[in-house]
């Protein structure tokens, strides 16, 4: 029972972190906010000064904008549907009793365990790399001429990388759905008729739609703000072929020195990063219901 | 439709022999139900006959046609499971026509079967709800429609009431018994519970620890138990069984007594007692009498009105006494 007095005790002692956490979100948000609405490039000191909306108008027409939204979503989408589709197969591998499970198990989530910088890295030099590379000598041997990854396809490139990353975690937890599947429900549709593909599709798939939805929104939360994969790689190129928003708004921040219009940016980001939260939830949330 | 026979049927989990060869013959039609203590291999032998389960070693014939290799789909079984296994993310008219869909019939064939089941299994009103929303008894019910759709050769249940409560149990005990009149189709049912197995049954397999014990008729092994351990199985409350001495009168190494087959009196008697608890059922009262011979249980009528500390004299009917020999052998 919370008396009165205990409630207002209780919303006393916790107010500290509460504030603590509010200040933490919203003096960086605000002050993203407040920049975004200034004249502030670091080459033009003493140029300062509210400009309105010209931050946001010189952003949004810029025209490495839409080819930025663009590679944003192909990223996205690529790496989810790579590793969701990668994880389901993986995971109904590592449901069979094999030998050498649990070595077999720890391999695969090893990449989860390699930094951003250090994966992206590895990929660039021992795999894609036009001369040393795996790819290029496996080209050779076969008698083709080496394919130069990151400068003909870079967003191929590092949607592989980024997938590489992110399909331990898509296949730990559609494994861990795949265990917990009724092994009765599997006997009884066998019993019914059902061949192996049948079981698959009609009962296995509907149980893993709910693990499935979890792997999507939390990647999607992720992957939006991939950076160092492409900034170890490609640095947003050729020209600005692999250029996400993310990645913009560091171009026009840090290396144009346009804090204001990187502020900008970045509020962009946040909309839209929010407009695709809500799809997301109205699509697959309800999977999460019941 | 619906004969099974099984010959020298094995089943070894690795080193383990769960069920050392036995043989078996199920007849057109019938209601067989295995019964035994937890552990003895009931579910490993059903799902050996419907098979979920590979044999180790010996022969099943379904219909006359050797069926050992043959996958469980293609044996013309259906089996109801004690978790009812229905499928969660579907509706209970799909749950019923998946079977038919996985068969490949036609939408109206799917339509009438599943109408008919629903029909019969008073379904009608909850075929569009979710597994997830019905009552337990419900879902026992769309288990058994699954089943039924199928028209299988034979049902094989695995203790599909023993996650109800008592009174759901004595219902749908009741239905299953009617559906079995109605379908007229061989139906293999396992339980642990002798009160299912008994009214239930055309014909009972006992088994222990994998072995078949007896086979036979509910009142067949009630009245000739083959050996103690059956004698002791079936019937409630359990035979009383007295050894020693009073054994050796009748020349036994043991002799056996049905609580309902000892007559009671307070004047005379051929085994004098104390009663220790006594239980009044209203139409029965049980009574656990303590006597030379250890405590002996005794069913009374309702009207019995003895305590605890009375004293009492027991009298066995000799036509009901059952006799075995030291290896435990009916005699
Ligand atoms: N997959 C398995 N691997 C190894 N041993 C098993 C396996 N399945 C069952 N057993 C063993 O086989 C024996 C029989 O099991 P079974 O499930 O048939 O018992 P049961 O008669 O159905 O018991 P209950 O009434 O408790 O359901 C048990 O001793 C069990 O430990
Ligand atoms: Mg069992």
């Amino acid at each position: 029972m919370s008396t009165q007095a205990s409630r207002a005790a209780a919303r006393l002692m916790i107010s500290p972190s509460v504030i603590l956490l509010l200040l933490w979100m919203a003096v960086p948000l605000g002050m993203t906010l407040w920049f975004s609405f200034q004249r502030y490039n670091l080459l033009m000191p003493g140029q300062g000064g509210f400009t309105g909306w010209d931050n946001y108008y010189y952003f949004l027409t810029d025209p490495a904008f839409f080819t930025a939204l663009k590679n944003t979503l192909v990223l996205v989408g690529g790496v989810l549907l790579i590793t969701v589709v990668g994880g389901i197969l993986l995971a109904l591998l590592l449901d069979q009793q094999i030998f050498g499970q649990g070595i077999v198990r720890v391999l695969v989530i090893a990449p989860f365990f390699v930094m951003p910088t250090v994966s992206a890295l590895v990929w660039k030099n021992m795999f894609f790399n036009p001369v040393n590379g795996i790819f290029a000598h496996i080209a050779q041997a076969i008698g083709l001429p080496p394919f130069d990854f990151l400068a003909q396809a870079p967003m191929l490139s590092i949607t592989l990388i980024v997938a590489w990353q992110w399909l331990p975690f898509a296949t730990l937890i559609l494994l861990t759905a795949l265990q917990s599947l009724d092994s009765e429900q599997l006997e009884a549709a066998e019993m019914d008729g059902a061949g192996a593909f049948s079981r698959f599709f009609y009962i296995m798939l509907p149980h893993l739609a709910r693990a499935a939805t979890v792997v999507i929104l939390i990647q999607t939360i992720f992957l939006l703000s991939t950076f160092a994969e492409i900034l170890v790689t490609t640095n947003g190129g050729p020209g600005n072929a692999s250029t996400t928003l993310t990645y913009l708004v560091y171009v026009q921040s840090l290396l144009q020195f346009d804090v204001g219009g990187g502020a900008a940016g970045g509020i962009i980001a946040v909309i839209l990063a929010n407009i695709v939260a809500i799809f997301l939830m109205r699509m697959i949330g309800k999977n999460l219901e019941a | 439709m619906g004969q099974i026979t099984l010959k020298g049927v094995r089943k070894a989990f690795g080193d383990v022999e769960v069920i050392p060869p036995l043989d078996l013959h199920i007849n057109e039609g019938e209601f067989v139900v295995f019964v035994g203590p937890s552990g003895c291999g009931k579910s490993t032998l059903l799902r050996l006959i419907a098979g979920l389960e590979d044999v180790s070693g010996g022969e099943i014939e379904i219909d006359g046609q050797p069926s050992t290799d043959l996958p469980p789909a293609r044996r013309g079984l259906a089996m109801v499971f004690q978790s009812y296994a229905l499928y969660p993310h579907m509706s209970v008219k799909k749950n019923i026509a998946f079977p038919l869909k996985m068969a490949k019939a036609d939408q109206a064939t799917i339509d009438r079967k599943v109408e008919n089941a629903a029909r019969i299994l008073n379904l009608t009103d909850y075929l569009d709800r979710r597994p997830g929303q019905l009552s337990g008894g419900q879902r026992q019910r769309v288990a058994i429609g699954r089943a039924i759709v199928r028209e299988p050769a034979a049902f094989l249940f695995d203790e599909p009431l023993s996650n109800l409560d008592a009174a759901l149990r004595v219902n749908m005990r009741l239905e299953i018994s009617e559906l079995h009149q109605k379908l007229k189709t061989t139906m293999i049912y396992v339980t642990h519970d002798q009160v299912e197995a008994m009214t239930m049954a055309d014909k009972i397999v006992v088994l222990q620890a994998g072995r078949i014990e007896q086979v036979g008729s509910p009142l067949e092994l009630y009245r000739s138990p083959r050996n103690r351990f059956v004698a002791g199985f079936i019937g409630s409350p359990k035979m009383n069984f007295i050894g020693g001495e009073e054994a050796a009168k009748h020349g036994a190494d043991t002799i056996g007594i049905r609580p309902e087959h000892i007559a009671i009196s307070t004047s005379e008697g051929a085994w004098k007692g104390t009663v220790g608890v006594s239980e009044h059922l209203g139409s029965d009262t049980f009574l656990h009498v303590e006597t030379d011979h250890g405590v002996i249980n005794v069913r009374g009528d309702g009207e019995v009105s003895l305590h605890a500390g009375d004293a009492v004299f027991l009298t066995p009917d000799l036509n009901q006494l059952h006799k075995f020999d030291a290896e435990g052998l009916a005699i």
